[in-house]
């Protein structure tokens, strides 16, 4: 067994994608993820790996769609404004089912926006991380130590469905450290049949392609694409429940905020009140099941994110106007106290919102 | 009898080509094969294909082939190179695709020596959305989108390409050929040859620039597009070798 170990979240993002046998790395300068390259250029020459600083977000994501569709496990690192620049690049990746890992240590934004964690990107990584139909899987840990466990799971279900994975992290969990358990390294392979690696004069030649002018051709693969994505949905789905089952309020929380709303559950618990949390570990496929279980007890659902609104779409979507549902966020790089948020429970509480 | 005086290519897919009439796309398809069936890579080659009249190249040469996005073909190649090193790699763009919205990539790629070879085609124009300014399109010449004759002091000048990258170092072969002729075909496909033989060695990043024609939206016939091209592209855009580290290879 390995042993325990005190990590930053960024480099265990790192040391955690080397183990689940990453060893090609394309990435761009950006805080609150730089830490990650950083890792990655030192450890990469030492194992027989790749890390090459690209010339931009755009160049490093294409980076990535040539080594993935070379067969290989490859990742990319980056955070909210690369992402930006990158969703061309995830476009055709997913157009073309080559399957990569994109970590996102999200940042505020719009625009340049700040360098302080925030959840903002939440529409961006499950509705439109690109043009055009498609979906990535995202995950959306919550400890340092989860990051690690989900990279390799990412990995996993990419290669699996051959698809785009998403990490959305942010910058409080890329920053903090946390202690560890590294998982089992396992071995690099890069034997997908339908990779371009030369045909050897053995088959015919692959292409990986997202280019299709027929409409009715183009049009059977989404549907095909989409009729995968319902079988993700209904066996990806992850969330964790923290004293749902008596819950009058629910709070739905992901990622960083969800650390906060488990504070504030625990305090209103203290005050009386029966408040839960439901934190999605999936964002896309969205815990849909999850919440569905809980909408007949709750009186009131509370979504707590760092952003203006964003996942409580999806939780009034699935409570569809039963029940109420309640959003509380800050945003900018501004992170909730868990008082804050407990000011919020106890209104609800109160009958005040 | 009749007597086969030349076959087709093996890397060449016996399927119809959509390019048209007269375009020299068919002549350098024929040479980046005919090079490529020479050198006995087809097995471990793997082409890039980009965004322009050429995209569909993945469904013409017989190697893997992968399409990139526009301009992205020299870091989609990176990536594929750097994944499998032993693979002979090689990217198939044109002038709008290398020069305009992939000029970022493709000078970056050169100057990191990216063991890929570019087949650069330049016809001065975007064929693929119907003949708008390309960033070759000579000064004064009529485009779509300059139809009263491209003014340099509004839309820019044109981009001389291997001259450009000649200052670059990591750059193995930069040279710039044409197909108007058998002279300059078999002057062309040398060079290609050359281009790949270098990637073979490790030498670095190699550009093959195709001086081309584009008969239809040029508005022309094949002959008077060739003319043209003698004309008018070939002084402003001069045959010749404009870097070559030679054996033994950039200092």
């Amino acid at each position: 067994m390995s042993e325990k170990v005190l990590m930053k979240g960024n480099e265990a993002i790192a040391e955690a994608a080397i183990a689940a046998g990453c060893r090609h790395f394309f990435g761009y300068p950006i805080t609150p993820q730089t830490e990650v390259a950083a890792y990655m250029s030192k450890r990469m020459p030492k194992i027989g790996g790749v890390y090459l600083q690209a010339e931009s977000e755009v160049a490093s994501i294409n980076m990535v769609l040539g080594a993935g569709a070379a067969g290989v496990r490859v990742m990319t690192s980056t955070s909210s404004p690369g992402i930006s620049l990158m969703s061309e690049g995830i476009s055709y990746i997913a157009g073309s089912d080559v399957p990569c890992l994109i970590v996102n240590v999200e940042r505020g934004g719009p625009g340049l926006g700040g360098i302080q964690p925030s959840q903002s990107d939440y529409f961006q990584a499950t509705r439109a991380t690109g043009h055009g139909d498609f979906h990535m899987l995202v995950f959306a840990p919550s400890t340092v130590q989860e990051t690690v466990d989900l990279i390799s799971d990412a990995f996993d279900l990419g290669d699996k469905y051959r698809m785009p994975t998403m990490i959305l992290s942010d910058g409080l969990l890329g920053q903090m450290m946390e202690p560890v358990v590294l998982p089992e390294p396992k071995e690099p392979t890069d034997d997908k049949e339908w990779s371009v690696r030369g045909h050897q004069g053995k088959r015919p030649h692959n292409v990986v392609n997202s280019l299709y002018i027929d409409p009715a051709v183009l049009e059977k693969l989404n549907f095909e694409r989409f009729e995968k994505y319902e079988k993700i949905k209904e066996t990806e789905q992850r969330a964790q429940e923290y004293l749902v089952d008596d819950a009058d309020i629910i709070l739905v929380a992901f990622g960083a905020s969800s650390r906060i709303a488990h504070s504030a559950v625990d305090a209103a618990r203290k005050q009386g009140i029966k408040a839960g949390l439901i934190r999605p570990i999936t964002l896309w496929p969205f815990p849909e099941k999850a919440i569905e279980k809980h909408v007949g007890h709750a009186k009131a659902f509370l979504s707590v994110e760092m952003n203006m609104g964003q996942m409580v779409e999806d939780v009034r979507m699935i409570v569809a106007r039963r029940k109420p549902v309640h959003f509380y966020g800050r945003t900018g790089g501004v992170v909730p106290t868990p008082k804050e948020v407990l000011q919020q429970i106890v209104k609800i509480d109160g009958g005040e919102l | 009898m009749a007597k086969v005086m030349g076959e087709r290519p093996k890397a060449l897919l016996d399927v119809p080509l959509h390019y048209c009439p007269g375009c020299t796309h068919g002549i350098v398809h024929r040479l980046v094969a005919e090079v490529i069936d020479e050198l006995g890579v087809e097995g471990r080659a793997t082409g890039v294909a980009s965004v322009g009249c050429s995209v569909f190249t993945y469904n013409y040469f017989g190697c893997d082939m992968v399409q990139a996005p526009h301009g992205r073909a020299p870091a989609v190649a990176t990536g594929v190179k750097r994944a499998r090193p032993d693979n002979v790699v090689f990217t198939y763009q044109g002038d709008g695709d290398l020069a305009a919205i992939g000029m970022g990539e493709t000078v970056h790629a050169a100057a990191r020596g990216e063991n890929i070879v570019a087949i650069f085609i330049n016809n001065a124009i975007y064929g693929m959305t119907g003949g708008q300014m390309a960033p070759t399109t000579l000064p004064g010449q009529v485009t779509q989108t300059t139809p009263y004759g491209r003014d340099t002091a509004v839309a820019g000048n044109p981009i001389r390409v291997c001259e450009l990258l000649s200052s670059v170092k990591g750059v193995a072969l930069a040279q710039r050929v044409t197909v108007d002729c058998p002279k300059n075909v078999r002057a062309a496909k040398k060079a290609i040859k050359k281009a790949f033989e270098y990637q073979m060695a490790g030498k670095g990043y190699c550009i093959i620039e195709v001086v081309s024609t584009c008969p239809t939206n040029w508005g022309m016939s094949p002959a008077d597009s060739l003319q043209w091209l003698r004309d008018n592209m070939l002084p402003y855009y001069p045959l010749g070798v404009y870097k070559d580290v030679g054996e033994e290879g950039e200092e």
